[in-house]
């Protein structure tokens, strides 16, 4: 299967993922190698075949219902790109 | 100094006949000296010298644990805190953890004294090292070759004997295949034996950390380190950790050994398989029987890996927005443009690729097509090893179709590089335990031989390998220029 550089534009759009215009064409011609090699899986026929959640068939364990993470504010905002007056900055949503 | 084991520093340690300052000085004068290896990412000189100050007082007053004042290093997917974690990407270029991963926490509790981070490809995407925004590993066998990936500089590191063991994570093969390239020991636990908390996800159903280390015997006491149920990770299994170190001497004498015959296809290189028929007949020497098994399902370990790490992949890396830590692009217009130029900046060439194709597989229309699919190939391998375990008790093969490759030369085909993981791969989709071993060398570059276990059958894994390295050398050849 092959993809069109619409389709890898559209991809990257969904994945808010920025991609130069430059590259684009070598994304598709690789993304298309990928999806070749996927389309082996084809072969085989999975019909009455159940999919494999967890390697140990596992169950999602639960926890207490209690706080359990601790404060680590000044860490975080001390990481983080832009911050003032404790707040974490980003650009206006509405123009 | 940088010539002995675990066990025998841990002696030296307490016969007094080297501190743990001294020692770690040491190591972090060959980190200086061969650092044109780019094994290391960062390297934490202050804080091992204030850990092995501390270990020697510890160790005065005795009873201070083994691994106490033992010089080891991380791979810098692992969170450390008050230290750069950068899982070798632009995007936690700046990135300062805020915690320490159970890992970490488990060796400081140890005594250990950690070094540094270790090189490693780009969110452990990658077979080669390559990836990373740090640069290429060398290769102490050759300095023109890979080291491996993605745990390159953490088995580059061992090899050039840069630290006496390290920790590494396999999601398909990321500590295996540099270990088998490097010549040294390295074990992928069984799926949720070693916590993956504070461990950066990739692929959270495939991802598994583990030791890297000369040999069995030292991987084995860095797995009793590391293994053990975790409340912080929801995926940890809550089983008991048996003592390692007391089966390592346990005797061969009729354990089955199974040889897939997919493993051992024309399309091996006929030099490896020799390489390897040798180390399996000297396994019967050992008293162990051999069976060729049939696990057809194998051939399609590939297709479904590269659907279901990638799906997981897109999926984890959303968390990078460029919103409240990591890099953030200059001057974003809006929201959109800050998310779509942060994240096209800072993450490279092969991250990329997998977000697209993880994002493609699970974009709406496509999901049972792709993600339902592999999951369901996934089960039909999980079987064929179970019906494989159900006849013998460990399977062996190679760990990668090649000795170490030059550097450069498959990064432009990545289809190639993904084909590479061969041998790997279905270990990880099944969740089952695997370690390779050095057995020899073609064209004086190490291989390595594959060992899969069953599920939580790692003390057997370190056993049968431990054996071998009582009958052979392999293991202790170091690369010239590093002795």
């Amino acid at each position: 299967m092959s993809l069109s550089a619409t389709d890898v534009k559209k991809i990257a759009h969904l994945a808010r993922l920025g991609i130069e215009d430059k590259d684009v064409a070598h994304y598709a011609q690789d993304l298309s190698g990928m999806l070749d090699l996927v389309a082996q899986m084809n072969a085989l026929n999975t019909e009455n075949v159940s999919a494999m959640a967890h390697p140990l068939e596992q169950h999602q364990r639960l926890r207490a219902d209690v706080v359990s993470e601790v404060n680590l504010r000044e860490q975080f905002q001390a990481i983080a790109p832009q911050v003032e007056a404790g707040l974490y900055l980003v650009p206006k949503v509405i123009e | 100094m940088h010539t002995k084991t675990i066990t025998e520093l841990a002696k030296s340690l307490r016969a007094k006949e080297f501190s743990s300052v001294e020692l770690t000085h040491a190591y972090l004068d060959r980190i200086k000296q061969y650092s044109e290896l780019n094994s290391f990412i960062t390297v934490t000189e202050e804080q091992a010298l204030t850990a092995a100050n501390a270990a020697d007082k510890a160790l005065s007053l005795g009873n201070a644990p083994l691994l106490t004042g033992i010089p080891i290093a991380q791979k810098d997917i692992f969170c450390t805190y008050g230290v750069k974690t950068s899982c070798g990407s632009k995007m936690l270029d700046n990135f300062i953890a805020p915690y320490n991963a159970t890992v970490v926490e488990k060796f400081n509790q140890a005594g250990a004294v950690m070094l540094g981070k270790l090189n490693m490809d780009e969110f452990a995407m990658g077979s080669s090292n390559e990836t990373s925004f740090y640069g290429a590993v060398q290769n102490p066998w050759d300095i023109n070759t890979v080291a491996g990936g993605s745990s390159g500089g953490s088995a580059a590191a061992v090899a050039a004997r840069l630290a006496v063991a390290v920790t590494g994570t396999d999601t398909g093969g990321s500590i295996r295949q540099p270990a088998a390239l490097c010549g040294i020991t390295g074990l992928k636990p069984t799926y949720g034996r070693v916590s993956r908390y504070g461990m950066i996800a990739y692929a959270s159903s495939l991802d598994q950390g583990g030791p890297m280390a000369r040999n069995a015997e030292d991987a084995a006491l860095l797995l009793q380190a590391m293994a053990g149920f975790d409340p912080k990770d929801s995926t940890s299994v809550d089983a008991p950790v048996p003592d390692y170190q007391e089966s390592l001497t346990n005797s061969l004498a009729g354990l089955k050994i199974g040889l897939p015959k997919q493993f051992f296809s024309a399309d091996l290189n006929p030099e490896i398989a020799k390489t390897l028929q040798a180390a399996i007949a000297e396994y019967q020497r050992l008293g162990a029987e051999v069976k060729e098994i049939s696990m057809p399902m194998l051939e399609y370990a590939i297709p479904a890996y590269y659907v279901i790490a990638s799906a997981e992949c897109s999926a984890n890396l959303s968390r990078y927005d460029g919103v409240r830590f990591g890099y953030r692009c200059d001057n974003p217009q809006d929201l959109t443009d800050l998310y779509t130029r942060s994240r096209g900046e800072a993450f490279g060439a092969e991250v990329k690729r997998r977000i697209l194709m993880g994002t493609y597989a699970l974009s709406a229309g496509y999901y049972d097509a792709y993600y339902l699919k592999a999951q369901k190939v996934r089960k039909l391998i999980s079987d064929d090893f179970k019906r494989a375990f159900s006849e013998v008790d460990v399977i062996m093969g190679p760990v990668s179709p090649s000795t170490a490759f030059g550097i450069g030369e498959k990064i432009a085909d990545p289809i190639e590089m993904y084909l590479a993981d061969i041998y790997t791969i279905a270990i990880n989709l099944a969740g089952l335990p695997a370690l390779s071993i050095p057995a020899g060398f073609v064209n004086a570059m190490p291989v390595g031989l594959q060992i899969i276990g069953n599920y939580f059958d790692e003390a057997r894994l370190l056993n049968v390998a431990h054996q071998y390295q009582q009958e052979t050398d392999w293991h202790k050849q170091t690369p010239k220029g590093f002795e």
